[in-house]
């Protein structure tokens, strides 16, 4: 690890208006991922663990804050300059898997490169050695009907991993699927953390937040916890 | 991302909801139809009046006697009895009048016709032989009335087709027999080939008799009900107009052309107003026929918004993604382009059978001009992007955060 910063957020707010009534989602949160980390945020339902996702995917900007994404800032950017940040920089993989439906594998992983401006020929070249990388070379052709819930999970990692992204951002990667084909998910990702990737997992299941080397937990919009839970137990014992 | 896969993907999300596409379309597949069936229509009558008119001859000019005013009391056009044989006499043999080559004078009235068995109400026009060439008449069989025939009011008579149809019956030649009008009995001499009815008269539903013979034997008058003239060329139209214009004014003794009480009109003049009538009425259809198309695109905009708000976890994805609101816009657009455009491409499929079948029963010529294929085509397309822009500018404003709601 070499200690130069992904993520860099500095008291970030995030601040929603319902009418007259205001909600603090996110109460000056300051964090720092380096590269190489696989951080699980958790919290429970409403602490704002989601509303960090967002953030830390320019999914959403802050109301109040700074937040810097491998070196350039992107809190007050434009809708278009987000979205191309995301494409270069951000690699997601959602709870609901979130496929094109009607769509096969090879199409639903070309899709960011689409977005990226890259010719059709290297597209399908990409896709299939990321989908062959996670297991599914023999199901190119497949739609999501026609693939289980992690094979489903599988296409979409490797439609986060096919423009080589800074950070994969997973929000309860495994929610929707059966716990044996949870654990590979799981083990996928510990893969491609010791090949260097930084991973950032938003979950609420204690057990999947095991998998990660350092835990975050938020409650009510605050950090209330940080460390390596792995490093402290040892330490604990 | 090229535009050709951008149509691909169009394609393939419309054809999954082919019913729902197929009913979107259908608003503009009317619409365009319409538009051109109607064009058609329009475009075909005006050269169907066109061709008759032009068949009635290019170069003849027709007077008719005005209106006159007995003791400030002003009768209606055409029913005057100023117009006589000397008039028609002076412009053939005038030399102010250089311009003219044919003058056929006409004597007009409509009624009852009698054979032994079948009776009509039809049109005597007395003629001179001249008629035959001033009016481009032809003779299915037997002959046109001659100058001996006209000099020794002879009586004798040319019988339109339709006349003897309803005299005589279909498939009957008629010549020798005789028709009786206003107690006088008629030879029939010839039956003239059929010319297709004006929208003025019907010259197949005729009886031609001498001049002489209908002024004096049937119906006792001694004015002209029209002069047709034929002038050398087309060109010399207006110097004709002016110079017999002239000519009957001081043979009247009129010296103001406001106080003329004869008209004389060309083809050209028919044709003006005819054409002016019909494309009025084009006009008129072809409005109908875009509020239709209005209509249509209001529902392809209404498709479009339901389907964006379908498939908001979708676009919300694609923005995760890195789409930008430009990409979302164009995929949007394209969508209902494409709905629209074959629409109009179906309608304009429609559109044309229509025409032919209506010109197949109407008998008019089939008319479709290449300029209202464009513009259909034109339109259908911008009907797309018109009412396409509304629900496409909603979909790349949707929060790409919207695709993570899902649970």
């Amino acid at each position: 690890m070499n200690g130069k910063p992904i993520i860099q957020t500095l008291h970030l707010f995030k601040i929603y208006k319902t009418g007259t009534v205001e909600t603090v989602a996110l109460d000056d949160v300051s964090i720092e991922i380096k590269r190489g980390e696989f951080v699980a945020i958790m919290g429970p339902s409403g602490s704002g663990k989601s509303t960090l996702m967002h953030m830390l995917g320019a999914l959403d900007t802050p109301t109040k804050g700074e937040y810097i994404l491998d070196g350039e800032s992107v809190s007050k950017l434009s809708d278009d300059d987000l979205a191309d940040i995301r494409n270069r920089k951000i690699g997601f993989v959602f709870q609901a898997f979130n496929l094109l439906p009607r769509t096969t594998a090879l199409k639903n992983v070309c899709l960011p490169m689409v977005y990226a401006g890259i010719s059709k020929e290297e597209r399908i070249e990409r896709a299939k050695k990321y989908l062959q990388m996670v297991g599914l070379g023999d199901r190119l052709e497949h739609t999501s009907p026609q693939l289980s819930g992690g094979q489903q999970q599988r296409v979409a990692i490797a439609r986060a991993l096919v423009l080589s992204p800074s950070l994969i951002l997973a929000d309860e990667p495994t929610g929707n699927i059966a716990s044996i084909q949870a654990s590979e998910i799981m083990e996928i990702f510990q893969d491609l953390n010791g090949e260097g990737h930084t991973i950032v997992m938003i979950t609420h299941e204690a057990d999947i937040a095991e998998h990660a080397k350092r835990i975050i937990h938020i409650k009510d919009g605050h950090i209330v916890k940080d460390g390596n839970d792995h490093q402290q137990r040892k330490a604990g014992k | 991302m090229e535009y050709t896969e951008i149509i691909t993907e169009a394609i393939g999300t419309l054809t999954v909801n082919k019913l729902r596409t197929g009913l979107a379309t259908l608003g503009i597949v009317i619409g365009i139809g319409s538009v051109i069936a109607l064009i058609s229509l329009g475009q075909s009558t005006s050269q169907a009046i066109q061709s008759q008119i032009q068949s009635l001859g290019a170069n003849l000019l027709t007077i008719q006697p005005g209106a006159v005013s007995t003791r400030g009391v002003r009768g209606a056009a055409g029913e005057g009895t100023n117009l006589t044989l000397e008039d028609a006499k002076a412009i053939k043999t005038s030399s102010q009048v250089t311009t003219i080559q044919n003058v056929s004078p006409e004597f007009s009235r409509r009624t009852q016709v009698t054979t032994g068995k079948a009776n009509t109400n039809t049109q005597i026009i007395g003629i001179t032989p001249t008629y035959e060439i001033v009016r481009k008449i032809s003779l299915d069989s037997g002959n046109f009335i001659n100058e001996q025939q006209v000099n020794s009011m002879a009586k004798v008579a040319v019988l339109g087709p339709n006349v003897v149809t309803n005299l005589f019956g279909e498939g009957v030649n008629p010549i020798g027999q005789t028709v009786r009008i206003n107690g006088q009995s008629l030879a029939i001499i010839g039956i003239t080939a059929s010319k297709g009815g004006s929208g003025f008269f019907n010259q197949d539903d005729t009886i031609f008799v001498p001049l002489s013979t209908a002024q004096k034997q049937l119906f006792g008058a001694d004015y002209l009900s029209s002069i047709a003239l034929e002038a050398k060329s087309p060109e010399v139209m207006v110097d004709a107009q002016t110079q017999v214009g002239y000519l009957l004014l001081a043979r009247h003794k009129l010296n103001d052309p406001s106080q003329a009480d004869f008209s004389i009109f060309s083809q050209q003049d028919i044709l003006n107003t005819a054409s002016a009538t019909t494309s009025t009425f084009t006009s008129l259809l072809s409005g109908i026929a875009a509020i239709s198309l209005l209509v249509g695109g209001i529902g392809i905009m209404n498709i479009m918004l339901v389907t964006v708000t379908e498939r908001t976890r979708e676009i919300g994805l694609r923005k995760a993604l890195g789409a930008k609101k430009r990409l979302i816009i164009t995929q949007f657009l394209i969508e209902s382009v494409i709905l629209t455009f074959v629409g109009g491409i179906i309608g304009i499929g429609f559109g044309v059978i229509a025409s032919y079948i209506i010109s197949g029963l109407t008998s008019s010529p089939f008319v479709i001009s290449p300029s209202s294929i464009i513009l259909a085509i034109g339109v259908s397309s911008g009907i797309g992007i018109l009412f396409g822009w509304y629900p496409a500018q909603r979909a790349s404003n949707l929060a790409p955060i919207e695709a993570l709601r899902y649970e």
